[in-house]
């Protein structure tokens, strides 16, 4: 299997799940699914997005980011803002004070649209913004700690930190940002109505093209040396850093492409679901985002996208007939999947289902059958093997 | 520093000059000099505590020295980040086997070869046949060319200390740092790792901490015996030997 050098980065089985989970968004779901429900799937589908960078940053390079939500929001208010603009326009906002801005800054006293808001009336900038500020900020953020070696425990209550931070940010300069509220009563995209069913329709294929397209590139990361190179990180960072890497340019990468991710479902949830604000920003969502990872399994790209799907079907159905129950229910889920089953679901498919469905699916069997090591395993100890 | 001791560095592969750290006030290496010629293997022996590890540690970069100078072929490592110092040409062996339990052997090796060491070049690193050669090359030579696909967590413990030392050999260091490379094995897997380390010492310098005073013999040029994180005696096994201090504090027990 490796020394045979594939040339093309998926194996046979990767591009079976690939196509199996293109033909479920794309043929099965919405042709089974009212427009109603197709739209939450197209909502749930936003938040694999982040998932699927978590499958990187956390399942391969053991970095956990519990602030994944911020990146999600950054990308959601990029695309807001511009959403946002549009829907402001002088004709449209002719009863306030300040004609043309935003109607929560007018409620906020404010008479001019601050410059940060100014470059996202250009669709072009809006999109390379939904990219790149979530990079950048990781960016600064990742080179600030993993150059100075934060990492495990430390990281995660760190990127915490930030999540909340970036809440009370929001909700505090509500003049800028539209406050606890959000950025609401988004209306077109470059003229296109986005509130009607048939253009929901159309962004929920459009978020199922991009997703697919951010499950390639993670599978390019995964099979390429620097996806091996995360995951030796994880298992031995010094082996990697006295092997002549910069360990810390290699945690800052894959933690930026992760918020590049998760940036672009932010945006994606933006448009579908009409409006953006801190409650998808913040600890709790960012937290249910990991929980997502864990339960499709964190060391699966698609596990997670199933993971984030089945949660989410769960939570939607159980919190419309026991609201209160649901929290509960997903701590509880959280925590049988941390003791029962650390690999999630994938982990589940790939010790039980695939070996059954032969070598094209698994090579667990291979692995069985491997030949033992040629040489005995040490019968003891000869020497004095003191530790200094 | 003087114009003599400038030059008479030029001909040691590592310098290592009034090499001192000191934890909290306790001072694991003290004042510590010695320098290790091309193509010597080198022993330091001591007892548990005398600062070997730290010796190696403080070389590699792993800890900083408070005070003292390491050259390696004129370079000042005390100032290099450990990436720097090995891309340099120093390499470094730890205790315990350290290799990639979940990646097979033949990817760990890839993951050594000196190459595509950014994350940018790390993306486009292609398995061509340069890297393959080499790969299987160097699993010849440390006995696992057989178990190139197997996953590294299934090698008995001396086939994992055997990986490691390929892991190193495949970036081709001048210099190569071996923590206890027998430590832990079967008398067979021991003299098959004299054998593999007579086989990797040409055209490079060696410096080999162990315990094991009959492997010291077999592969010795010179030996170094600390204690307290000082030089305690220096030279050829049978002069090290013949040193009341050492039999005292070391060999006698």
């Amino acid at each position: 299997m490796t020394q045979s050098g594939r040339t093309f980065f998926l194996r046979p089985r990767d591009m079976i799940g690939i196509v199996i989970l293109a033909f479920l968004l794309i043929v099965v779901l919405p042709l089974t699914l009212d427009n109603f429900r197709l739209q939450f799937v197209g909502k749930y589908l936003t938040y694999a997005f982040v998932a699927l960078g978590l499958v990187l940053c956390w399942g391969y390079a053991g970095i956990l980011s519990l602030g994944q939500g911020v990146f999600f929001g950054l990308g959601g208010y990029c695309m807001a803002m511009f959403l946002k603009l549009e829907a402001s326009s002088v004709a449209n906002t002719k009863i306030q004070t300040t004609p043309g801005i935003p109607d929560f800054m007018d409620w906020n006293q404010i008479t001019a649209l601050p410059w940060f808001w100014e470059p996202f009336r250009s669709f072009p900038f809006t999109v390379l913004a939904v990219v790149l500020v979530p990079a950048i900020f990781a960016f600064i953020v990742g080179f600030a700690l993993f150059k100075r070696r934060v990492g495990g425990v430390y990281f995660a209550i760190i990127t915490q930190a930030l999540a909340a931070i970036m809440t009370i940010l929001i909700v505090g300069q509500q003049g800028y940002t539209g406050g606890i509220n959000g950025i609401t009563d988004l209306r077109t995209l470059n003229g296109w109505d986005i509130r009607t069913d048939s253009a929901k329709t159309v962004l929920y294929f459009v978020c199922v093209g991009l997703l697919i397209a951010c499950i390639l590139i993670a599978y390019f990361v995964k099979s390429s040396k620097l996806g091996r190179i995360l995951v030796a990180m994880r298992d031995k960072e010094d082996r990697v850093r006295f092997s002549g890497y910069d360990v810390s340019n290699f945690k800052v990468f894959v933690f930026c492409l992760a918020a590049s991710l998760s940036a672009i479902g932010g945006a994606m949830f933006t448009l579908q679901v009409g409006f953006m604000s801190p409650s998808f920003v913040g600890i709790v969502p960012s937290i249910e985002m990991v929980i997502y990872t864990a339960v499709g399994g964190r060391l699966s790209i698609l596990g997670a996208i199933y993971g984030t799907l089945l949660v989410n079907w769960a939570k939607t159905s159980f919190s419309e007939t026991f609201p209160e129950l649901w929290l509960l229910g997903l701590g509880g889920l959280f925590i049988a999947v941390v003791l029962a089953f650390p690999n999630g679901i994938a982990g589940l498919w790939q010790t039980y289902v695939a070996p059954r469905l032969g070598p094209l699916f698994s090579d667990a069997v291979k692995r069985r059958d491997a030949t033992p090591p040629a040489t005995p395993p040490a019968s003891g100890p000869v020497a004095p093997a003191a530790a200094e | 520093m003087n114009v003599i001791t400038d030059q008479m560095n030029k001909d040691f592969v590592l310098a290592v000059e009034g090499l001192t750290v000191s934890f909290d006030g306790f001072k694991a290496v003290n004042d510590l000099s010695f320098y290790v010629d091309e193509n010597e293997i080198r022993v330091i022996i001591g007892p548990n505590g005398a600062g070997k590890t730290t010796v190696l540690d403080l070389i590699c970069g792993r800890t900083k020295a408070t005070n003292g100078s390491i050259r390696f072929k004129s370079q000042e490592l005390t100032k290099m980040k450990e990436h720097e110092i090995v891309r340099a040409g120093v390499g470094r062996k730890f205790q315990n086997p350290s290799i990639y339990e979940d990646l097979t052997v033949f990817e760990n090796l890839e993951i050594s070869y000196p190459k595509g060491r950014s994350v940018f070049g790390a993306l486009a690193f292609r398995r061509d046949a340069p890297v393959k050669e080499r790969v299987q090359e160097i699993a010849e030579t440390i006995f696992l060319a057989d178990q190139l696909d197997q996953r590294a967590e299934y090698l008995s413990h001396g086939q994992k200390q055997w990986l490691e030392i390929g892991m190193l050999l495949i970036q081709d260091p001048e210099l190569l740092m071996l923590d206890e490379p027998v430590a832990g094995m079967s008398v067979s897997e021991r003299k098959k790792t004299a054998e593999l380390l007579n086989t990797i010492i040409k055209d490079r310098s060696v410096i080999v901490i162990e315990h094991d005073m009959k492997f010291v013999e077999d592969i010795a040029h010179k030996v170094t015996v600390l204690h307290q994180g000082k030089i305690l005696s220096e030279g050829s096994m049978a002069k090290v030997q013949a040193d009341p201090k050492v039999v005292e504090v070391y060999l006698g027990h």
